[in-house]
């Protein structure tokens, strides 16, 4: 009976190190900060381009994470990119608000930033932001330099 | 005469490949058994608490001290490639991630393999060949849901505390490494950390993964066990069946499901 | 009418894979008593005992214990029957994880609902009658040859069965040990007023102690009697099993090509 005592402390003693463990990871190793979508409310967005922009992507307002794009779609009608992105209920944004797609560092993944305006009257629950600007694509800022330098060699001859 | 040999080998080629067939027939009809008769190994949950002792907490040792050196080699190896980069703060994020989301389930799983389930195979594969599962028969007790049950409900539940542990443990390894004696910033290390890690993402999934890896393993050890030859010879066969199986299954699995879930959102 | 045996076989035949084991065996085990089935390695003993437990249907012909056909019986009803045999297996085959009071306990345990005294007592009781009651705590490990079939006969009489069957118990013992379990076989048989059957080729040992002996050669009955009738038979094969005579109709050589030619031809 005493092996049965002692085989019981140690498979408890398993379990606990094993959920221990769980724990240690889901508090400090990953990112708590996943956003629960009932505890946000919804603002859209329209982009030229969105570049690398995905879902789940953070929504950044003076490097702070406020939000997560919900959901990307394409609109048939303006052509333009639909983003919709899930703001944390805590903080309120001017109804003016604008949204840039930038990266983060150089190469890094694309985040939307909110840059806010200074209307009285706040955003709402499917509210559609009026300043938005795409992302820069690189080949594009490529190709614009090479254009304009050979249009400045152009201009000297 | 060539086609005479060549004839031969397909034909051996076929009975084999028939022969796995059937094998895995069997084996899945046995699976569907254990899951039925799981009834006791709850109700009478001493059993399989006895299961997990010898699975999981005889395991720790090895668990522990592999993820050590996994983490500290991941550690180093992780510096010495990312300071070329400028990015040495990130070493945090490639110990983390490649813990929870990969090394952790599977290597875990491989050790599991490797040690517990070869373990189960011979235990009961030497029951078998001792007839002490006859025994059990002709006392009508079902040894699937005395013997196999329990044992298959002990590996499944400690694989992922076993695999949570290894990318813990891994992780304290890379910390050790890269802050302790490499000096990268501390706050650096866990900060980038949190911020790439997903909880959803990389570490749930890492459990998932190891709760599947779980299954399988210990499905293989308990079934090849049973269905081992009733000889010294054939035990010893049937156990390493058990680790190069459980092997080959826990890396296509992983395939399958790194696939699934890391399909780039 | 035979509907008073305990077991009747019936014509049965079996076979593993292509060769038969058993071709058209048929027996009768009447109430309390001992019955010896004897018989050459591999003429099918032990495949019997298998068939009679329910472990093996037989290709051809019935099994009938306790007035049940053992051999169309569903798993549950099986497993009733089962209750009310005991078997004792070739070198015991205990538990190895359970001490011998666990391994006796073990039937009482899984098939009843007895409470945790009367079932000590029970194991108690049973493990006096083999007289191990003081070994009850030690591992199967622990244990000598004869100590662990002991233990099993205990555990294979755990619920005080109607049928109990014991392969090869003679099998590997000293002198004392094969007395011991002669007389236990004997004295528990008419205790508990079961049948037992035994399956051994053990000639002296089982001859005093059985009431009916049947003789397995082929596949088939070749001969049965008492074992007055048995030690006195004129039979060539009973003969030299009984007088252990080294060639007969068991021959010595297996078969082979002609010895001469074979010696001539390597050269």
């Amino acid at each position: 009976m005493m092996i049965r005592k002692a085989l019981d402390l140690w498979v408890g003693f398993f379990v606990a190190l094993g959920a221990a463990a769980i724990l240690f990871l889901a508090l400090w190793v990953a990112s708590s900060a996943t956003l629960a979508a009932a505890d946000g409310y919804e603002v859209k967005a329209n982009f030229g381009n969105i570049g690398g922009l995905k879902v789940r992507a953070p929504v950044k307002s003076a490097g702070v994470v406020v939000g997560r794009v919900a959901d990307i779609r394409f609109d048939n009608e303006s052509f333009e990119a639909v983003v919709t992105m899930n703001i944390d209920r805590r903080y309120a944004f001017p109804k003016d608000t604008s949204a840039k797609i930038l990266t983060s560092g150089l190469l890094g993944e694309q985040y939307i930033g909110l840059a806010a305006g200074g209307d009285t009257v706040n955003l709402k629950n499917g509210d559609t932001l009026k300043l938005t600007q795409s992302a820069l694509v690189l080949e594009n800022l490529i190709g614009q330099f090479l254009y304009n330098k050979a249009a400045e060699g152009g201009d000297k001859k | 005469m060539m086609l005479a040999r060549v004839a031969t080998f397909l034909e051996a080629l076929g009975a084999r490949v028939n022969g796995m067939i059937v094998r895995l027939g069997f084996a899945s009809r046995f699976f569907w058994l254990m899951l039925r008769l799981s009834g006791t190994s709850f109700r009478r949950f001493r059993l399989t608490i006895r299961e997990i002792y010898f699975a999981g907490v005889l395991s720790l040792i090895i668990i522990a001290v592999s993820a050590l050196f996994v983490g500290m080699v991941l550690g180093l190896q992780g510096y010495e490639t990312l300071v070329r980069y400028g990015s040495a703060d990130a070493v945090g994020t490639l110990v983390a991630l490649s813990l929870t989301r990969e090394l952790g389930p599977v290597v875990a799983a491989l050790l599991f393999a490797s040690r517990a389930g070869s373990a189960i195979t011979a235990e009961i594969g030497l029951m078998k060949a001792t007839e002490q599962l006859s025994a059990m028969e002709m006392m009508a007790v079902d040894p699937i849901a005395r013997v196999a049950a329990p044992r298959f409900w002990g590996g499944v539940i400690s694989m992922p505390l076993l695999a949570a542990l290894f990318s813990a443990i891994g992780i304290f390894g890379g910390y050790l490494i890269a802050v302790q004696l490499i000096g990268v910033d501390e706050g650096a290390f866990w900060s980038q950390m949190q911020g790439a890690v997903d909880l959803r993402q990389d570490v749930a999934n890492g459990i998932i993964k190891s709760v599947v890896f779980g299954v399988a393993v210990t499905w293989i050890a308990v079934f090849e066990g049973y269905d081992a030859v009733p000889t010294a010879e054939g035990v010893s066969r049937a156990t390493t069946r058990t680790v190069v199986t459980s092997s080959l299954a826990i890396l296509a699995l992983d395939f399958v499901l790194t696939a699934f879930m890391f399909r780039g959102s | 009418m035979s509907s008073a045996n305990l077991v009747e076989i019936d014509d049965v035949s079996f076979a593993y894979s292509a060769t038969p084991v058993l071709a058209g065996v048929s027996a009768a085990i009447p109430p309390g008593k001992v019955v010896a089935i004897m018989g050459g390695s591999g003429s099918g003993k032990t495949t019997l005992l298998r068939l009679i437990g329910g472990a093996l249907r037989p290709s051809r012909g019935a099994i009938r214990v306790f007035g049940q056909a053992v051999t169309s019986a569903r798993t549950r009803e099986l497993y009733e029957l089962r209750r009310r045999m005991g078997m004792l297996f070739q070198f015991g085959a205990l538990f190895t994880d359970l001490s011998a009071f666990e391994n006796v306990a073990f039937p009482m345990r899984e098939r009843t609902n007895l409470p945790e005294r009367a079932i000590r007592d029970l194991v108690l009781m049973k493990l006096q009658a083999v007289g191990l009651r003081g070994a009850a705590e030690l591992m199967p490990q622990q244990l000598s040859g004869g100590m662990q079939r002991r233990v099993a006969l205990a555990r294979a009489i755990a619920l005080d069965p109607m049928l109990i069957m014991y392969d090869e118990p003679f099998a590997g013992l000293d002198p004392i040990s094969l007395a011991v379990i002669g007389k236990l076989i004997r004295d528990l048989n008419d205790a508990l007023g079961a049948a037992s059957i035994i399956v051994t080729h053990d000639v002296h040992e089982s001859l005093q102690i059985v009431d009916y002996v049947y003789f397995l050669s082929g596949g088939r009955v070749i001969a049965q009697g008492t074992p007055e009738e048995v030690r006195r038979s004129t039979m060539p094969f009973v003969r030299q099993f009984v007088h252990a005579e080294t060639d007969g109709p068991v021959p010595f050589h297996y078969p082979a090509s002609d010895y001469r030619a074979t010696l001539l031809a390597g050269g």
